[in-house]
């Protein structure tokens, strides 16, 4: 004999109309969910472990004296990174003259006026895309044989160095500015263009300005990509440790990286607590210009 | 066939009638069987003169051998079912077709007595002269009062800029919802009210033809009436085009009615639009020359 209750219930499983869940789905649910944890950690730990090791290596060596002095040879207490910590802000100055606008026009032609049905303009993007990817000791190569020595032969100074990471992350900040310029919807274009806006004036007062957060964000990201670079710096020729300022766009000068490159490549264990010292300075700096980009992002990117 | 002389002007608020009740109406489309039966007074002032339009993208036609008489002071509606050619039409008029390169228009377009396709005429002071009001509001993300001083700016207008502002809220009725928020950005608005800024945008820089395509198509009934009714108050300035999928709002604002189709003669892949009939609205809803113009505006098709 069953109960009321239990006949009731009965009832309504007979009547069930939804499946009831899969165990096996759920499973493999789990277990996916559980992948894609696992690949974050992967990266998390490798990054938090890094952090920890040159912090840890590093803090002991870190004073104002450091961001002071100009690296010395022999006296690992006196060395100090300021030749290359206004080398690396020189560059990246320099450099965002240089691509800022190549970049940003570069863009607004593939995406405002290149026809896309011609084959010279598929062979630019194509190409863009592919140059994006090349390895960066291939620009030094390029800046050494074209920029330094050969048809320019700018030497090794800061300009060499500028339009070398300059070329570096040209295809970079062109394929971001693409994406921005992109993102600007036809329908603000053919607004202004029926107001009797010429293409133009079109781009300059409706195009960028709504491209304009995505741009700066993309440019930033770019130049902190070009002043954390090392192979491209070393292969042109800069200057190991110099013992003084750029005073201009033809003077020599060094960076961060090749100051810690300089610093590791020592056997007093005091240089190497300064290389981690500097490498401190260099993700200080390439934080700080990250954070920027973010703020940039989220206070003025358009929402369409 | 082009005898009809219904003062435009005069026309009363048109009514809709089944008018397939009507065998007379019937006996006259013999002779419509390939010429679109065009009926309109061809003495007033007209603003567009179109003969033989055909528009192409990448060699497919879109819409062919249009022949119609825009007149000025007049709401004209372009009906007809989805894909028959009447907004491509209407990109025509102020030359918005010139974007798309794989475009190509042919037959004449004559705006007061000038050949809007004539190689000397730039497409730019075309469109300062006919201004366009998009299916979508398409604010631009600046402030409500920058949105308006656009137009004016970028010819150089120097007078008070102010002014101009105002007036052109004032005319699309839009002035004292947003007169005191002139700063704040367009976005923060409603459909409705964007798309009213939009009508205002465009009359910021006195247009003397306001081409519409399905303006009120993303909005709510309220706000399409506002719409609406503006667009009888502004006809007495500015001569209107609009294209719609609602006849009723065909009906009620517009004193002539174009209607396109979609012919398929040319196959599936080929849909070519054909305008079919154009005459005055309360002729085209009461008591059309062609059988498919009425089947459509009963609504036995489309």
């Amino acid at each position: 004999m069953s109960t009321p209750a239990q006949m009731a219930a009965k009832a309504a499983q007979q009547t069930t109309v939804i499946p009831r869940r899969d165990p096996a789905d759920a499973r493999k649910e789990r277990s996916f969910a559980f992948l894609m944890y696992a690949a974050l950690a992967v990266a998390g730990i490798s990054l938090a472990a890094l952090v920890f090791q040159f912090v840890s290596d590093g803090a002991g060596a870190l004073s104002w004296n450091l961001l002071t002095n100009f690296p010395s040879k022999v006296s690992p207490e006196t060395s100090g990174v300021k030749s290359a910590l206004y080398g690396t802000i020189y560059l990246m100055l320099l450099t965002a003259v240089f691509v800022i606008p190549v970049g940003i026009g570069t863009a607004i032609y593939l995406e405002e006026y290149a026809d896309r049905r011609r084959w010279f303009n598929r062979l630019i993007e194509v190409n863009i895309q592919n140059l994006a990817s090349v390895p960066s000791v291939v620009y030094g190569l390029l800046g050494l044989a074209f920029i330094v020595r050969g048809p320019f032969s700018l030497g090794r100074t800061l300009l060499a160095g500028a339009i070398t990471l300059g070329l570096l992350v040209l295809p970079v900040v062109i394929i971001v500015a693409r994406e921005a310029i992109r993102a600007v919807p036809s329908s603000i274009r053919d607004g202004s263009l029926a107001l009797g806006a010429t293409k133009w004036q079109t781009i300059w007062k409706q195009v960028l300005p709504g491209s304009m957060a995505g741009i700066a964000t993309g440019v930033i990201l770019a130049l902190s990509r070009a002043i954390g670079e090392t192979a491209p710096l070393i292969v042109i020729g800069a200057a190991v440790s110099p013992r003084f300022l750029p005073d201009g766009i033809n003077s020599e000068f060094t960076a961060l990286p090749i100051q810690i490159f300089a610093f590791s490549k020592d056997n007093d264990p005091q240089f190497i607590q300064l290389a981690s010292a500097t490498i401190i300075v260099l993700m200080v700096l390439l934080l700080a210009m990250n954070s920027v980009a973010i703020y940039l992002r989220n206070r003025f990117e358009q929402k369409w | 066939m082009e005898n009809m002389t219904e003062p435009a002007e005069s026309d009363p608020a048109p009514v809709i009638k089944h008018a397939a009740a009507d065998p007379s109406s019937k006996s006259r489309l013999a002779s419509a069987a390939g010429e679109p039966v065009i009926s309109v007074d061809r003495s007033a002032e007209k603003i567009f003169e179109c003969s033989a339009v055909t528009v192409s993208y990448a060699g497919k036609l879109a819409v062919e051998d249009v022949d119609i008489p825009l007149l000025k002071g007049d709401v004209t509606a372009l009906i007809g079912p989805s894909g028959c050619g009447k907004s491509t039409f209407l990109r025509c008029l102020n030359r918005m077709n010139d974007l798309i390169p794989s475009a190509r228009v042919e037959g004449s377009i004559v705006y007061h007595g000038q050949d809007l396709y004539a190689k000397d005429v730039d497409p730019v002071q075309v469109r300062k002269r006919i201004g366009m009001v998009f299916q979508k509001p398409n604010p631009f993300p600046k402030s409500i009062y920058d949105n308006i001083a656009f137009g004016p700016r970028i010819r150089g207008m120097k007078a008070n800029m102010d002014e101009i502002v105002e007036s052109a809220l004032r005319r699309a009725a839009l002035w004292d919802d947003v007169k005191d928020r002139l700063k704040d950005n367009a976005f923060g608005m409603s459909g409705g009210q964007q798309q009213r800024l939009c009508i205002a945008r465009a009359l910021a820089t006195e247009p003397d033809v306001l081409l519409m395509d399905e303006p009120c198509s993303a909005l709510d009934p309220i706000s399409t009436g506002k719409i609406e009714d503006l667009m009888i108050e502004l006809k007495k300035h500015v001569s209107i085009v609009i294209v719609t999928h609602n006849m009723q709002q065909a009906a009620r604002v517009s004193d002539m009615t174009a209607f396109f189709i979609v012919d398929l003669s040319a196959g599936e892949g080929n849909r070519i639009g054909r305008l079919i009939e154009f005459a005055p609205t309360e002729t085209i809803f009461t008591n059309p020359a062609d059988p498919r113009t009425e089947d459509y505006v009963t609504g036995k098709v489309g």
